[in-house]
């Protein structure tokens, strides 16, 4: 099944043993210049690219503070070493944080601090040169900027944050990930990362509607482009495509049927996903980000609501105002922009979702955090909503949940492994061995409560364990969306 | 990246998926097919066609569901699933049948 060793499930997670670049060759492909220009990058590596590098290292670091703070203040504790899934999974010591960063932090040292300037050797600065630079592109492609180590540096140094700067420097020498760029260019060209034109669209929810309609007997609407609605969705375009998670995209509809709210999708933003957040480009998040707000106003819409899609959560929360804001024109009442988890959660503490959780009693099931949503966002008005509401919904929609241990979870989640722009057949080593410490943790409720689901808030991580799972022994289809145990445990009322 | 066929070279991409849509004739995708060891019988063809029928309206490969829905209808309900897809196409009915068919690659998080 695979041409590489798939790591063994544990009873606990293990420090592996290290294995010295165990991981050196893996590397996504490079993206094309008819990629590159339109996001704003060279075609290909440029002749002046030490140079060309440099100054855009120096750009950002004046750009974000956060950025030199990060490069600045570790002081190699070690705290991070063994936090990170793709480290636990490969054995490769590179893929510990604190190396992650200090791929790009030796470089800096050399070029922009005193002390790397004048005596390099004694502060582990090196010149940047072609290895360095094919190393950057290996290792920056094998973090997921998931965020998880940041949650136990006792600074809150951010690899992620460094990870993203990296891809712009690569990106911006002519070294960009053809899995990111293209589809970025997709959806700010077609409106979604798949190049689902509007026909495609309409035509796939025309044939959804009357599929839940053959299945309940009752007329669910997914209606696109309809002027004058109260909500308008935006969701992963994974939702109209695959599988589990058009059984998501069934739920919302289901949910927003029920409670009698107007809705409409939108196919000029027919994408929640923003995967300007994953090369760190500020300008092509921002492109993004404003497909939204222009449909929102073209269509009249007074809310705007986002389906299950963990960056999306992340961007949408907390950048979409900076990005495309103000949101003036929206209904003050709701929050800007609001979660589908926090629509479904509000109408089930008001009483206005009847459900029937024995509906559900063929599964076990627990809950997955999606990195984005778990450290880079909240939900609700209260401190780790974002942990507490898609559990309480989960908890109204089945009989049998158990969270999986307490430091896999909540804000220690564990990455799918294929976050981050890394959800690409070429990276297929790398995804199996980072799903590792996930996968343990499932086995771990599945061999202790016969947990034989797990339900997750993003369509990475449902493509990504659909793919990754079967690897691990687990069946391809264990992986489901939230909205879908609410759609099948909603009793409908009987209108007219 | 290239695929040869009856002595004539047609161009690919990283993954084999054809650079030239118009370049697809069914012994393109009987060769890629062969490529991986997959011998295609009427019911890969059955999809494979689907596809290329779809693609041809809409530009874009049907979605998993749209797939499964219409291979029910065409080969009987208990095929109209997507494990059915699966057993025909072990990589993925998107990714790889799309292959076969000529069509590009689906992107994005799928």
């Amino acid at each position: 099944m695979a041409d590489f060793e798939v790591p063994e499930l544990k009873e606990h997670i293990e420090i592996p043993e290290l294995q010295e670049g165990a991981m050196a060759h893996s590397q996504p492909f490079v993206s094309k210049e008819q990629w590159q220009q339109p996001l704003g990058y060279p075609g290909e590596l440029v002749e002046n690219w030490e140079q060309a590098a440099l100054d855009k290292m120096g750009d950002l670091l004046g750009k974000y503070r956060s950025f030199q703070v990060f490069l600045d203040a570790c002081v190699k504790c070690g705290a991070c070493t063994d936090k990170c899934h793709y480290f636990l999974g490969t054995a490769d010591p590179k893929n510990m944080p604190v190396a992650r960063q200090d791929l790009l932090r030796k470089v800096y040292r050399r070029y922009f601090t005193f002390a790397g300037k004048y005596f390099p050797k004694l502060v582990g600065a090196v010149d940047l040169n072609k290895e360095v630079l094919d190393e950057w592109y290996s290792y920056f492609h094998q973090c997921s900027q998931c965020r998880r180590c940041s949650v136990f540096c006792p600074y809150g140094i951010d690899t992620a944050e460094i990870s993203m700067a990296a891809r712009e420097i690569l990106d911006a020498v002519g070294v960009g990930q053809k899995y990111c760029n293209e589809i970025i260019h997709k959806a700010q060209t077609l409106g979604n990362n798949l190049g689902l034109p509007q026909p495609a669209l309409k035509d796939t929810l025309l044939d959804l509607e009357e599929e839940v309609e053959e299945d309940i007997g009752v007329p669910v609407r997914y209606p696109l482009d309809e002027k004058g609605a109260d909500v308008l969705l935006i969701t992963p375009s994974a939702d109209f495509f695959a599988e589990p998670h058009i059984d998501g995209l069934i739920g919302y509809g289901k949910v927003f049927h029920q409670l009698g709210i107007s809705w409409t999708m939108s196919s000029f933003a027919s994408e929640a996903a923003n995967f300007g957040m994953f090369i760190g480009s500020y300008e092509n998040m921002q492109r993004l980000a404003l497909r939204i707000r222009k449909a929102a106003l073209e269509l009249g819409v007074k809310r705007i609501v986002f389906g299950e899609c963990g960056h999306a959560w992340r961007v949408a929360y907390s950048f979409l105002n900076t990005l495309a804001g103000p949101f003036d024109f929206l209904d003050p009442n709701y929050p800007v922009p609001q979660h589908i988890c926090e629509v479904t959660w509000d109408a089930i503490q008001k009483g206005q979702l009847k459900l029937d959780p024995s509906a559900n009693d063929h599964l076990n099931v627990t809950f997955h955090d999606s990195c984005n949503v778990a450290r880079g966002s909240r939900m609700g008005n209260e401190p780790g909503g974002q942990f507490k509401i898609p559990r309480a919904i989960l908890k109204s929609v089945v009989n049998n949940y158990h969270d999986m241990p307490r430091e896999t979870i909540c804000e220690s989640t564990f990455c799918c492994g294929g976050g981050g722009g890394l959800l690409t057949d070429d990276l297929m080593e790398l995804r199996v061995k980072g799903a590792l410490p996930r996968m343990e943790a499932l086995k771990h409720v599945h061999d202790n409560y016969g947990v034989d689901h797990l339900v997750a808030i993003c369509a990475i991580c449902k493509s990504q364990f659909t793919k990754v799972m079967p690897y691990y022994g687990f069946e391809m289809d264990s992986i489901l969306s939230l909205h879908q145990l609410v759609g099948d445990a909603l009793v409908f009322d009987q209108h007219d | 990246m290239s695929i040869e066929v009856n002595g004539k070279t047609y161009e690919t991409d990283e993954e084999g998926y054809l650079a030239n849509l118009n370049d697809w004739t069914p012994e393109v995708g009987a060769a890629m097919a062969a490529a991986d060891d997959c011998e295609l019988t009427d019911a890969h063809w059955e999809v494979i066609n689907f596809l290329r029928e779809y693609y041809e309206e809409y530009q874009i490969a049907p979605a998993v569901r749209v797939l499964t829905k219409a291979i029910g209808k065409k080969l009987g309900k208990d095929k109209g699933n997507s494990k059915y897809l699966y057993q025909l196409f072990p990589y993925g009915p998107a990714k790889q049948a799309c292959k076969y068919a000529g069509l590009p690659k689906p992107t994005g998080c799928v």
